[in-house]
């Protein structure tokens, strides 16, 4: 299962003790720069709240030095926030002991770097396998879950290359795939593919987007490129001067930007192809499961003034929907043969500018899945328009 | 008038120390106090050195010369091995082959234990900055004096002339580099890496057996190949406390003025120099993994 990611009050300073010190001290009433002058400390990340959900494939974007990479790196404590904590999986993280930080650093979470960061003594097997060998998983097993990771980023047949062997785009596979090894839960990258030149980025994208898509893992991603927020979060906080400026889905930056900061970040993004049918869809309060009562589901349609409901089964797979009425006529003591199959869904990852012609056949708001086949949220008409509207 | 002129010009006699007599108490007490540790110490680096001699002179002449050519086949190219391996085929031809050996021998021990000793020193010295400021200004000044200087305390250490105190001179003379180059290699390492490494739950043993000394690998190479030259050009002058090998017979052609078997025994040093210096290199070029293949 994943995790989610509470960030509270969190502050990154950069500095001498004492510096941190009287930082600290200004944090309230002054701006980064200022403090900065005064103290001779950076002030990277200035006390951010945020929550990530759990699956959610959430975005930092923001210019260079906006402290990207501090807010990132207190993820897994590579840096030591100065106020504030970070909850992983309701854990926090502040109050590890150096045993228990290596533990989750070990099984809960994983970062690819800007720049690779790969062990470059080690074949790509090596490298692959080094989160489970320290560990202490034995080779046999090691091995195995190492190929299946390196097959996953389609490194297969690389295993005994050196990294110096590879392209750029070859070697932040090897940083994903062992980022893999260790079925984190959480997975962190600092930029992975600022340093890969655009056809190859657009590539890693993708392919990035399509593993996501399949496994159950929140990702935290940064970039600085407004584009690629836009293609790949569920959710984008954009970051200046050691501050949130705006956090949301990415159709909430086009919709109200926060300032005009935010609408000069935007300015040259081309919504249309950028904007998929994920970054707008809305979540599903509820969903009906495959072996629910029948009496109960009509009570719960009825409280809550809905007329239908999704079904999926016990793996969240869709399967159809429900009508009111139909539960209202039949006398069955479960759901299961009341569920209207239906085939129309719509796959979350279509660009926007494609979902538009499935939309307008349909009659109904359209379901969302991913490419497992599992109800993720749900279409809805009106927010299209609005959307390519504006 | 003129005692002024005189304290001016002359250094004055009152002020003048003797001292030699407290430096000879000192090695007094040192006798008096360890001299059975030391002699204990000398027997058992005579073993090992003739250990080590005997492994070395076990190996035939023809043995060093495939192996030699080999092995710079493999670190660089068949012109470079063919070269080598006549240089040391010329150090048989010169008469100089067992000196050699003998000389080789020492060097090996004493390199053996500056890598011993000074792996663990370079790396508690990229690891605590204490040790580093404690040790850096010692590597310095050690690395400034001439090489001569350490026979004085070896030989007084040990009571004994030949090879024991030759191996500890070198040791203690050739020991800087190694340390230094072990330090820089390991706080070279790439920062991406080393955060990698931590990133993924390592501990600090594995972070230094798995990533940073193999990392450093090159780099302590490098530190070994200076340290061996450095012994190298040490041995030639432990020749002057009677140890054996080819550095005792360019003394003793210096001595009797003979200048043909003197440039003959040169030579023969400046070739075992060179083929070790090859080797090394080559090695530590081989390890260095961070450079892109296809760039030097
Ligand atoms: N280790 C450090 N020591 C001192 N200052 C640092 C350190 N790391 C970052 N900073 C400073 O903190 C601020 C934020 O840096 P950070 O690396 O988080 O920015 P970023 O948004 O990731 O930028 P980039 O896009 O260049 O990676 C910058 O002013 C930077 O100089
Ligand atoms: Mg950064």
């Amino acid at each position: 299962m994943a995790q989610g990611v509470k960030v509270e009050d969190l502050s990154v300073i950069f500095g001498s003790r004492k510096q941190r010190e009287a930082a600290i001290e200004m944090l309230d009433d002054y701006k980064p720069d200022e403090i900065r002058e005064k103290t001779g400390a950076t002030v990277a990340v200035k006390r951010i709240n945020l929550e990530i959900e759990e699956n959610e494939l959430f975005v930092i974007v923001g210019l260079s030095g906006s402290g990207k990479s501090s807010l990132i790196r207190t993820l897994n404590l590579l840096n030591r926030p100065a106020t504030g904590d970070v909850k992983v999986g309701g854990r926090s993280l502040m109050d590890m002991t150096k045993k228990e930080l290596r533990y989750f650093r070990r099984n809960d979470v994983a970062m690819v770097f800007q720049h690779f960061g790969l062990l470059s003594h080690r074949t790509v097997l090596g490298n692959v396998e080094y989160p489970l060998e320290v560990q202490g998983i034995e080779d046999k097993e090691r091995r195995q879950r190492s190929m299946e990771a390196i097959e996953l980023v389609g490194l297969d047949g690389w295993e005994h290359h050196m990294p110096n062997q590879l392209s750029g785009g070859m070697r932040q596979r090897v940083g994903l795939a062992r980022a893999l090894t260790n079925d984190p839960e959480l997975l962190l990258m600092d930029e992975p593919y600022s340093a890969l030149d655009p056809l190859i980025r657009r590539e890693m994208q993708n392919e990035l987007l399509k593993l996501e898509d399949t496994m159950d893992r929140t990702i935290v991603f940064i970039t600085h490129d407004m584009n690629e927020a836009f293609r790949m979060g569920d959710r984008i906080a954009l970051m200046k001067d050691a501050e949130i400026v705006q956090l949301g889905k990415p159709e909430e930056f086009f919709a109200n930007p926060a300032n005009q900061y935010v609408k000069d970040f935007i300015a040259d993004v081309d919504k249309t192809r950028i904007l998929k049918v994920r970054n707008i869809m809305s979540k599903l309060k509820s969903v009906a499961k495959l072996g629910d009562d029948r009496k109960e589901t009509l009570d719960f349609l009825k409280e809550n003034e809905m007329d239908f409901i999704y079904v999926t089964d016990e793996k969240r797979i869709f399967l159809g929907f429900l009508k009111i009425e139909d539960l209202q006529k039949s006398k069955a003591q479960k759901i299961d043969n009341l569920v209207h199959k239906d085939e129309t869904k719509i796959y979350r990852n279509l660009y926007l500018q494609d979902a538009w012609e499935k939309l307008n056949e349909s009659t109904y708001n359209l379901p969302v899945v991913d490419g497992k086949g599992r109800l993720r949220g749900v279409l809805d008409y009106d927010i299209v328009v609005d959307a390519l509207a504006k | 008038m003129f005692k002024l002129m005189n304290f001016i010009l002359e250094f004055p006699e009152r002020f003048t120390y003797d001292i030699a007599k407290p430096i000879d108490a000192m090695v007094d007490w040192i006798d008096k106090v360890f001299r059975e540790a030391l002699d204990v110490f000398v027997i058992v680096f005579t073993f090992i050195i003739n250990r080590v001699q005997d492994v070395l002179f076990f190996i035939p002449w023809w043995g060093y010369v495939i192996l030699l050519f080999f092995a710079t086949m493999k670190l660089y190219k068949v012109s470079t091995a063919i070269v080598l391996s006549s240089l040391l085929l010329l150090i048989g031809v010169f008469g100089f082959w067992d000196a050699t050996i003998r000389t080789f021998a020492i060097i090996v021990v004493s390199v053996l234990i500056c890598f011993i000793i000074g792996l663990p020193i370079g790396i508690s010295m990229a690891k605590s900055r204490r040790v580093e400021m404690v040790l850096k200004p010692i590597l310095d000044g050690m690395q400034t004096l001439p090489s001569f200087v350490y026979l004085i305390p070896a030989l007084m250490l040990f009571n004994t002339f030949g090879r024991v105190p030759a191996v500890f001179a070198t040791t203690i003379y050739a020991l800087p580099p190694l340390i230094r180059l072990t330090y820089l290699g390991i706080t070279n390492v790439d920062e991406q890496v080393v955060e990698a490494g931590t990133s993924f739950g390592s501990t600090p043993m594995q972070m230094l057996f798995k990533i940073e000394i193999p990392q450093a690998m090159s780099t302590i190479a490098a530190g070994v190949n200076q340290t061996t030259m450095m012994a190298v050009a040490m041995v030639v002058i432990a020749a002057m406390i009677g140890t054996p090998g080819v550095g005792r017979d360019v003394l003793r052609a210096v001595e009797t003025l003979q200048v043909g078997d003197g440039f003959a025994a040169g030579f023969a040093i400046v070739f075992l120099a060179i083929i070790l210096d090859r080797l090394l290199q080559g090695l530590a070029a081989k390890l260095d993994t961070t450079a892109q293949e296809g760039e030097e």
